[in-house]
């Protein structure tokens, strides 16, 4: 037998090269812009989104803060990990509460009581009130039809809207973030990740996660078809029950509209064998917020949504 | 239909194929990414349950997979695609990312915008019509922004009776135009999208084809370029300078390779200054002294001497520099709906530096159907191509973009309100003067 030795051509994988992609898009922003953030909800994707932006300013301190909209319902082992994370790399973060804006009256509690549609007026006040000019957000392109033709570089009015008809074409690698004052761009440096593509990452970052995202016993009941966690938000309510099951959480949001999926994935590689193996998108399976009709997220980001 | 999501459990330490499709709703375009899409299994229960709702309420028979590609309302009410929109799929073998272009006429700019960080492009022709003119307008797109493979595809196979006496005097008539183009690699393939022959699956219909899927050859065409043999080129995005105890003399500087590889103790020039110095270390996104850096990857580069060294700068390799110049001639893609004339004064972005600039002249407009030139036209206007030449208020490294898509390329930009105006390409590279 003979070894023939070639030398194989350089060639990144693809996962590298995302990741590459990724700290290309923070560094120009952080480059072009006088105040960014990064919105940090404690979901993977914005774990995801730090990991990268703290790779991509070693040994230099990541130069931006943390936002987070706390709508007041959410998972308190999410918080913790939230403030851990902060306090472990010296970030700043600010936090805007949804709860806030209910007690003063400034927004009213919707009926089915999610407040995953009242984040954005204070979303928009922090931005408004730190004058941030970029905001980096988690969104990726594969999750929804309205977010196939997002930019990496999104252009908001000064009311934070977003009109599909201003946005710029992106060519080459060339991000133009000119915008007038008042006006902002949100940055979506995971525009070219999958779902399954954040899960294997973190698992090749052995980056740790809330431990909600992996299988747990929990009290839950039934909703839309979702598992959802009891609680003062409002549920359950007549007839609905609550019983204990083994879930996961896909996607972490508001407690009132995040469901969680029947799950015994206890490690990364579980999960990565079960996302790949799943009959469900993973906003499909886990978001009530975008089931409310076929344009839900068209019509959430013109008015200013993430 | 029972297609579910079913990706491979095994996925990649593959690599990533950037591939743009041009063709339009009439040519079978939105029904083939669907069918790419559907039969690669990346396709879950709640979207084909989602396209197959839809699709009875509109009255069709079987679930239309063209929906499964429709995006904004706006659109989906005027049955039209305005924009580009970004696809993802993954064999065992590779991930893909798919920009779906609309082909109409006054659609260019949004086929140079996926051609534009596209290795492949995907054009679709009607079997039952052949190459026409939006055919050879698209071969010409990418041949312009120098997608390296080009693939094409007749579609619609099913309608004329899957013969080879249709489809082998369309290849032979595309590769033709392409060559002349100087496209460097055509593949031909039959296809039925709504039938899904050749797409993902071969075809039972058509014994005389023995060339590869549509699919197959996705995963297959060798897009490697080896880095080692390219002149190396770094922007400089942005100095890291972290000025802690542990790293209190660190300066280093980050960016992109966006061609070649460089190494420790490379000798470098920093452009446009042009001072000479060595690679000292190189830091790869946290991780301390690599011994290679290569395109694409995200890196630091630290230099031995205490060189002055700003975002807007380009390292590049000291025996292989481009041309530092004041004085730009390009072909450029116009983009917005206002008119480019000469006596425009603008911003021009090219790579990581911005700088102010005038267009001298409009030198001439390429009529991509037959590749003539039309000389000094009064405007260029929104999907116009046009010859440019340009003059910056400060010295850029510009490299030619037939050799370097990267640092070849620019934008021009409205500095009043920051509307991209125009993409550029440096050199000519199509077109004979009439």
């Amino acid at each position: 037998m003979t070894v023939v030795d070639t030398v194989s051509p350089l060639r990144l994988s693809h996962l590298d090269a995302l990741e590459s992609e990724a700290a290309h898009i923070f560094r120009e922003a952080a480059a072009e812009f006088e105040r960014p953030v990064l919105l940090f909800s404690g979901g993977k994707d914005s774990i995801v989104m730090l990991h990268v932006a703290m790779k991509a300013f070693w040994p230099a301190k990541v130069p931006f803060g943390l936002l987070h909209v706390d709508t007041g319902h959410n998972f308190p082992e999410v918080l913790e990990y939230r403030d851990r994370t902060v306090a472990e790399h010296g970030l700043r973060l600010e936090v805007a509460k949804v709860q806030d804006y209910i007690d003063d009256g400034r927004l009213r509690e919707r009926a089915d009581g999610t407040r995953n549609p009242l984040q954005t007026v204070p979303l928009l006040d922090a931005i408004n009130a730190h004058r941030f000019d970029a905001v980096f957000g988690g969104g990726r392109r594969d999750e929804e039809k309205a977010r196939a033709k997002e930019r990496v570089f999104s252009l908001r009015d000064e009311f934070g809207q977003w009109d599909p008809r201003r946005q710029r074409p992106e060519l080459w690698s060339l991000y133009n973030g000119r915008h007038r004052p008042g006006e902002h761009v949100r940055v979506f440096p995971l525009s070219n990740w999958t779902e399954l593509d954040v899960w294997q990452y973190i698992e090749q970052e052995k980056i740790e996660l809330p431990e909600i995202y992996f299988a747990h016993e929990r009290e839950v009941f039934k909703r839309n078809g979702m598992w959802l966690t009891p609680g003062e938000w409002g549920g359950p309510k007549d007839g609905e029950t609550i019983e204990t099951r083994s879930v996961r959480y896909r996607t972490v949001g508001d407690m009132s509209c995040t469901g969680a999926v029947d799950s015994t994935a206890a490690t990364l590689q579980d999960i990565i064998t079960e996302i790949a193996a799943s009959t469900l998108t993973e906003r499909g399976a886990t978001r009530a917020d975008d089931k409310m009709s076929e344009a839900a997220m068209e019509d959430r980001k013109r008015e200013g949504y993430f | 239909m029972t297609a579910i999501h079913e990706p491979p459990l095994e996925t990649p330490a593959g690599t990533l194929l950037r591939l743009a499709t041009a063709g339009s709703v009439d040519d079978g375009k939105s029904t083939l990414v669907g069918r790419l899409l559907h039969d690669t299994k990346q396709v879950f229960a709640d979207q084909l349950d989602a396209v197959e709702r839809v699709s009875r309420e509109r009255g069709l028979d079987g679930a239309d997979l063209a929906l499964l590609t429709d995006g904004l309302r706006a659109e989906r009410e005027q049955g039209i695609t305005i924009d580009v929109a970004y696809r993802y799929f993954a064999t065992p073998k590779r991930r893909f990312i798919l920009a779906d272009t609309p082909g109409h006429v006054q659609y260019t700019r949004n086929m140079v915008t996926g051609a534009s960080t596209a290795q492949l492009a995907v054009v679709l022709v009607d079997a039952r019509h052949g190459v026409v003119e939006q055919t050879r307008r698209h071969a010409a797109v990418a041949a312009l922004l120098k997608v390296p493979h080009v693939v094409l595809a007749v579609n619609k196979m099913d309608l004329v009776d899957y013969r080879e006496s249709v489809f082998a005097p369309i290849a032979d008539e595309f590769a033709a135009y392409t060559r002349a183009l100087g496209v460097p690699d055509v593949t031909a393939i039959p296809i039925s999208a709504l039938a899904g022959d050749n797409v993902v699956d071969p075809s039972n219909h058509m014994d005389w084809y023995a060339g590869p899927t549509l699919l197959e050859h996705l995963e297959n065409v060798d897009v490697d370029h080896d880095p080692q043999f390219c002149a190396a080129r770094l922007p400089v995005q942005y100095v890291l300078r972290p000025q802690s105890p542990e790293f209190r003399d660190y300066r280093g500087y980050a960016g992109q390779v966006t061609a070649g590889a460089f190494r420790p103790g490379d000798e470098v020039l920093v452009l446009p200054s042009g001072r000479r110095t060595t690679i000292a270390g190189i830091d790869r996104l946290g991780e301390q002294d690599v011994d290679l850096a290569y395109a694409p990857q995200s890196v630091t580069i630290r230099l031995a001497d205490d060189v002055d060294v700003s975002r807007g700068d380009v390292i590049v390799a000291a025996d292989r520099a481009p041309e530092v110049t004041q004085d730009v001639v390009a072909t450029v893609c116009h983009i917005a709906d206002r008119p480019l004339r000469a006596g425009d004064r603008v911003l021009l972005r090219h790579g990581t530096s911005t700088v102010k600039a005038i267009v001298r002249s409009l030198d001439s407009t390429l009529n991509l159907e037959t590749l003539r030139r039309d000389p000094n036209p009064e405007a260029l206007r929104a999907n116009d191509i046009g010859q440019v030449t340009l003059r910056t208020a400060a010295p850029l490294p510009l490299d030619d973009y037939a050799d370097h898509r990267r640092t070849g390329s620019f934008l021009l930009i409205d500095d009043a309100d920051g509307t991209t105006l125009t993409a550029g390409m440096v050199g000519v590279p199509l077109g004979s003067e009439d």
